[in-house]
């Protein structure tokens, strides 16, 4: 148990045992599917799954099998009587810092198939709550229901459903961690990696010296930037107001004083405005000399970082360059390893 | 049907259209299948397909080789790497048990991020019910 983890000043044996009460509570009892099974909902499933199979259109439609939970969603419209173990449950992990969700098992049995004008009603119940563990999304809890689902008292269908609510991983710890059991894989991160051929995002940077990078400053006002480039994104502020772009990333609005912004992603492409070579003084884990350019972007605002792929004597004003990302080790609270924008230069060109 | 059989492969684009289609169609309104940016914000670098549409999927790629007259009786997934817009899901399927004319098939489902899918599906086939033969004329 870290004492990361969002839950200072709660004991965390405590909290637990709280958890594991709602074991066995009732998370719905005798609810009602909103809608009979029906042709018209069929139709829309069929069409968004491309199942041409014969089996659910004309006079003997049944109803696809997978489609069970379908029916006892409640949709857009919330339901108001919910049994409220479950979301008490849902809320005592919210508070304890796992506020994101996503499902990552089904399991359903079909015990006849349904057909249209059958009218739901169904049970659930919170089977188990898993002590807190560690994924690749960030340390949370697995949570089981199962619902029996029956029509005029029949039992039709069983379905079992687990969600991990988890607390995601920051960006600023996001050293990889070992997983504690299988679930799901990470956004982002894991996902840009192993979705490019590039090797320079597989091969960690590191120096001779064996020595870490500091690791960059992630504060309130910058913090979506990094959330960024952990996903392999270069995330540039804009004012919601007057549309004036920034960066570096800052609270406010240069030209207009707005406090509101929102993000667009910057393509990558760029020229060098400016750049020094780096002779003297040496840090730890930078090896000079190394070019430290000025970087214009394509969309207008400019960034500091290096320029790679061409000796550092030839890079020049004008040069094209293309951002890319490159993994260092990093020193600091929660050392490992963090991909940071760098500039290429574009060959062929310039 | 025996053991060891490999199903064909059913390749799906994995389009923005098809994870929207799917969470509306399953009555799934969590703004992670439909709404980017909100998804952003928690984390994810898009919308991704929802649980119940990757179970749809699997259904269909079961009842599509083993024809209309088969019966789903268990689905059981696990979900690995997320389906994001302009992914590619292949799912393969191979049949690891028999038991007269009921089939149980392992199915995986591949994007470009890894494992998108695991799952066992429990599928009856019934026999070929013979038509009966014509009446002799009276």
């Amino acid at each position: 148990m870290s004492a990361e983890d969002g839950t200072a000043g709660t004991d965390p044996d405590e909290r637990e045992s709280r958890l594991k009460a709602y074991q066995g509570r009732p998370a719905a009892v005798a609810r009602m599917g909103r809608d009979p099974v029906n042709l018209p909902m069929i139709r829309h499933w069929c069409e968004a799954m491309g199942d041409t199979s014969p089996a659910y259109s004309g006079p003997d439609a049944i109803a696809p099998p997978t489609m069970l939970q379908a029916w006892t969603m409640t949709g857009l419209s919330a339901y108001t009587g919910r049994a409220d173990a479950y979301a008490e449950l849902l809320a005592l992990l919210d508070e304890s810092g796992c506020t994101s969700v996503v499902a990552t098992d089904c399991e359903q049995e079909y015990l006849r198939p349904l057909r249209p004008g059958d009218e739901v009603t169904f049970d659930s119940v919170i089977e188990s709550v898993s002590s807190r563990k560690k994924t690749k999304l960030g340390t949370g809890h697995f949570v089981t229901t199962r619902t029996d689902v029956r029509v005029a008292g029949e039992l039709v269908g069983r379905h079992r459903f687990r969600i991990l609510k988890f607390a995601p991983t920051a960006v600023s710890n996001s050293a990889p961690e070992p997983d504690s059991q299988t679930a799901p894989q990470g956004f982002s991160r894991e996902a840009a990696e192993s979705a490019t051929e590039d090797a320079s995002r597989s091969s960690t940077a590191r120096t001779g010296s064996g020595a870490r990078r500091p690791r960059p400053v992630v504060n309130r006002d910058n913090e979506g930037f990094w959330q960024g480039v952990a996903e392999h994104r270069l995330l540039i502020q804009r004012c919601t107001a007057c549309g004036t772009l920034r960066h570096p990333w800052l609270p406010g609005c240069n030209a207009c004083g707005c406090l509101d912004w929102d993000t667009i992603e910057a393509s990558g492409a760029g020229t060098v405005h400016s750049y020094v070579i780096m002779h003297h003084p040496p840090f730890p884990a930078f090896e000079p000399p190394y070019a430290v350019g000025l970087i214009q972007l394509a969309e207008g605002v400019r960034m500091v970082s290096n320029v790679v792929g061409v000796p550092y004597d030839k890079v020049r004003i004008g040069l094209p360059v293309r951002a890319e990302f490159r993994r260092y080790e990093v020193a600091g609270a929660g050392a490992g390893e963090l991909d940071l924008p760098v500039f290429r230069a574009v060959e062929g060109e310039g | 049907m025996r053991v060891g059989a490999e199903l064909l492969p059913l390749e799906i684009p994995v389009t923005r259209t098809l994870i929207v289609a799917g969470a509306i169609a399953s009555r799934d309104y969590h703004d992670v299948h439909h709404d980017a940016e909100a998804a952003r914000r928690k984390g994810s670098p898009d919308v991704f397909m929802n649980i119940l549409t990757t179970n749809g999927l699997v259904g269909r790629y079961i009842t599509d080789h083993f024809g209309p007259t088969a019966v789903l009786r268990k689905v059981a997934i696990r979900l690995g790497a997320p389906n994001y817009p302009g992914d590619t899901m292949v799912l393969t399927g191979r049949i690891t048990a028999v038991d007269g004319d009921t089939a149980t098939v392992h199915v995986v489902g591949a994007n470009g991020i890894g494992t998108h899918v695991k799952g066992t599906v429990t599928v009856t086939v019934p026999a070929r019910v013979p038509a009966p033969a014509p009446e002799a004329a009276p």
